[in-house]
C-alpha cells in the first residue's frame, strides 16, 4: 500500500474526518493556551479546572442547556473552593487543588453513573473523537473559535499578566480579570478537548504543546505559532495511527505529542539536553554575556 | 512642595505578621528618596501599598493628591521590581518589556503605534540598551536587565518611579549608570524613590533618606539617616561591629 492510499483511505469515512477536523481544532487552542499555562506554572491549574468541569458537564446535559455552561459554573466553582481552601486554612495551595479537583472529577463520576442513557457522557471522560456527531462538530468549532477569537485579541495582556501582574496592576490594567478570563478560557478549552481526548486526558493537550515550543525558542510570538503547529500535527499522527492501529483515538494523540516533547528534550538545539551539550560556552568572566565575551 | 507620595498611619499586616506599623511618609517631587532598611523591614510592602497592589488595614495613600486606584489609570506610578519577582527565562525580548510601559494608553488589544514605538526606542537608547533591543532578557547581566525596567518606567512617563533594590548584584558599572540616570529622571521633575541595602552609594544616588523598620524610623537628610545612631536600632549592631555578632 502506498503512502498516499495510507492517508487518503481514511478520508473514505465521515467518522474520520470528523475525527481529523475536531482533533486538529482542539489541539489548537488547547496548544495556544498552554503557553500562557506553562509560563505562569499553571499546569495544575489546567488539571485542575479540566477535571473539574465534568459534573457541570454532566447537570448540564441532563438539564438540558450547553456543555459550555455547565463547564463554567463547575470550572469557576473548582476555582473559588480551591482559594477559599488555600487562604482560609493552613492547607498549602497544590493539596488545595488536589482536594478539590478530584472531588469535583469524583462527583462527575457519580453523577454519570446515576444518569440513564450515559454513553454520551463516558465519552466525556475517556474520548471517543471517532464517534462525535455532525452536531458535536459544530458545538466544538464554535467553543473554539471563541476560545480562539479571546486568546488572539488578549494576548498581549496575558502575556504581560503571565509576566509581570504588579506592573500590570500599577498601569490600570487588573490583574484578577485577566486571571480569571485564563480560567474562563480554561474551562470553555476543557469541554472543546474533552470531546476529543476524554477529560482525563485534556491536560496533556493543555501543557504539553507549550512546554514542547518553550524549550525551542525564546520568543514568545513564535512560542504562539509552533505549539499549535506542532500541536496540530500529532493530532493527525495520532488520529492516523489510532485508525490504522486499531487502538485508543485520544491516546494515541497524547503518545505522540509526549514523543515529539521527549525529542526537543533531547536534541532541541537551544534547551535540549544534547544541543546544550554541544554549544556550552567555554568559561567566561563573570558578568559578561557571550556575545560580549566574544567580542 | 505639594507632596507626590503621601502616607498617613499605614498598617500592614500578613496574616499574624505586622509588616509595616503606623507609616506616615511624605515624598517630595523633583528629588531622589532613598529607603533604606533591613531585610524584611516592609520596603517592599511600602511600595506594593503605594500602588495599591496591598490593602492595607488601616490608614491611607495619596498619590499625587488622588487615590492610588486613580494613579494606576492615569499611568502616573512605574515600578522596577525587585529581581527575585522576574522571571528572567520568559520568552520575552528587551523591546516587548519596555513596550509594556505604553501598555496603560494603548487599546483594548495593546497594538503598537509608531509613537509607542519610537518612544520605546527613545527609553532603551536613554538606557543605553539599544543595541540589545531584540535579545530576550534572560541574556543580560543583572544590571542590564534592571535597566530594561526602568526603561519601561520611561517608555510609561511615569512621574513617579518606584524602584525596589536596583542595585542587588549590579556592578560598579551599571549602579553609575542607573544612579545617573535617576538623578536626570529626578531633574525633569519626576519623583523617584529607591529601596536600596548599598549604604555607600547613597550619598550619590539620594537628595533625602528615609529608614524603615516597620515604621519610619527617620526621615531626613542622607548624611543624618547614615549616623550610626540612626542606622543602629534599625539594622542592627551587626553593621557597625560586625566582628561583635560571632
Ligand atoms: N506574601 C507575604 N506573606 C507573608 N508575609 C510576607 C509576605 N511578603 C512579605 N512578608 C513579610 O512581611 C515583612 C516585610 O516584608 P517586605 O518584603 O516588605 O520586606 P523588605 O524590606 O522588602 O525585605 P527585603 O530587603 O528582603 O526585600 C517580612 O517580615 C516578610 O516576611
Ligand atoms: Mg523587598
Amino acid at each position: 500500500m502506498s503512502i498516499l492510499e495510507l492517508v487518503l483511505e481514511p478520508l473514505r469515512y465521515g467518522f474520520m474526518v470528523r475525527a481529523l477536523a475536531t482533533t486538529v481544532t482542539a489541539a489548537v487552542v488547547c496548544a495556544l493556551l498552554s503557553c500562557w499555562l506553562v509560563l505562569i506554572g499553571w499546569s495544575l491549574m489546567g488539571d485542575a479546572v479540566s477535571h473539574a468541569v465534568l459534573p457541570g458537564v454532566v447537570i448540564a446535559y441532563i438539564v438540558g442547556v450547553p456543555f459550555a455552561v455547565g463547564a463554567l459554573v463547575s470550572g469557576a466553582l473548582a476555582v473559588a473552593l480551591i482559594g477559599a481552601i488555600r487562604d482560609a486554612s493552613r492547607v498549602k495551595e497544590d493539596a488545595a487543588i488536589g482536594i478539590v479537583f478530584t472531588t469535583l472529577f469524583a462527583l462527575g463520576l457519580v453523577l454519570i453513573s446515576v444518569t440513564p442513557s450515559q454513553t454520551d457522557l463516558n465519552h466525556i471522560v475517556f474520548g471517543n473523537v471517532l464517534g462525535v456527531s455532525a452536531a458535536d462538530v459544530v458545538q466544538i468549532v464554535v467553543l473554539a473559535a471563541v476560545a480562539l477569537a479571546a486568546l488572539v485579541v488578549k494576548r498581549r495582556d496575558l502575556t504581560l499578566y503571565a509576566f509581570d501582574p504588579t506592573h500590570a496592576h500599577a498601569i490600570g490594567i487588573d490583574p484578577k480579570r485577566l486571571g480569571a478570563l485564563l480560567l474562563g478560557l480554561l474551562a470553555l478549552t476543557s469541554v472543546v478537548a474533552s470531546q476529543v481526548v476524554g477529560v482525563i486526558l485534556v491536560v496533556a493537550m493543555l501543557i504539553v504543546p507549550g512546554a514542547t515550543a518553550y524549550l525551542l525558542t525564546d520568543r514568545f510570538g513564535r512560542m504562539l505559532l509552533i505549539a499549535p503547529a506542532m500541536s496540530a500535527l500529532c493530532a493527525v499522527v495520532g488520529i492516523y495511527l489510532s485508525y490504522w492501529l486499531d487502538a485508543s483515538s485520544g491516546g494515541l494523540v497524547v503518545v505522540v505529542q509526549g514523543a515529539v516533547f521527549g525529542l526537543v528534550f533531547l536534541l532541541g538545539p537551544r534547551h535540549g539536553v544534547a544541543g546544550r551539550r554541544l554549544t556550552r560556552p567555554r568559561r567566561r568572566p563573570a558578568g559578561t554575556s557571550p556575545e560580549e565575551a566574544a567580542a | 512642595m505639594k507632596p507626590a507620595i503621601e502616607v498617613a498611619g499605614l498598617s500592614v499586616h500578613y496574616g499574624e505578621v505586622r509588616a509595616l506599623d503606623d507609616v506616615s511618609l511624605r515624598v517630595s517631587p523633583g528629588r531622589v528618596t532613598g529607603l533604606i532598611g533591613m531585610n524584611g523591614s516592609g520596603k517592599s510592602t511600602l511600595f506594593k501599598s503605594i500602588m495599591g497592589v496591598i490593602r492595607p488595614d488601616r490608614g491611607s495613600v495619596l498619590v499625587a493628591g488622588a487615590t492610588p486606584a486613580a494613579a494606576r489609570r492615569r499611568g502616573l506610578v512605574g515600578y522596577v521590581p525587585q529581581s527575585e519577582d522576574v522571571d528572567r527565562a520568559f520568552p520575552v525580548s528587551v523591546r516587548d518589556v519596555a513596550m509594556m510601559g505604553r501598555y496603560g494608553r494603548l487599546g483594548f488589544t495593546r497594538r503598537a503605534r509608531p509613537q509607542d514605538r519610537a518612544a520605546v526606542a527613545r527609553a532603551l537608547d536613554r538606557v543605553g540598551l539599544a543595541e540589545y533591543a531584540d535579545r530576550q532578557i534572560g541574556q543580560l547581566s543583572g544590571g542590564q536587565a534592571k535597566r530594561v525596567f526602568l526603561a519601561r518606567g520611561i517608555a510609561q512617563d511615569a512621574r513617579i518611579l518606584l524602584l525596589d533594590e536596583p542595585f542587588a548584584g549590579v556592578d560598579k558599572r551599571s549602579e553609575a549608570t542607573i544612579v545617573r540616570l535617576l538623578r536626570e529622571l529626578a531633574a525633569e521633575g519626576r519623583t523617584v524613590l529607591v529601596s536600596t541595602h548599598d549604604l555607600h552609594a547613597l550619598p550619590r544616588l539620594a537628595d533625602e533618606a528615609v529608614v524603615l523598620l516597620r515604621r519610619v524610623v527617620f526621615h531626613g537628610t542622607v548624611s543624618g539617616a547614615l549616623r550610626p545612631e540612626t542606622l543602629a536600632p534599625a539594622f542592627g549592631v551587626d553593621v557597625l561591629a560586625p566582628e561583635r555578632a560571632a
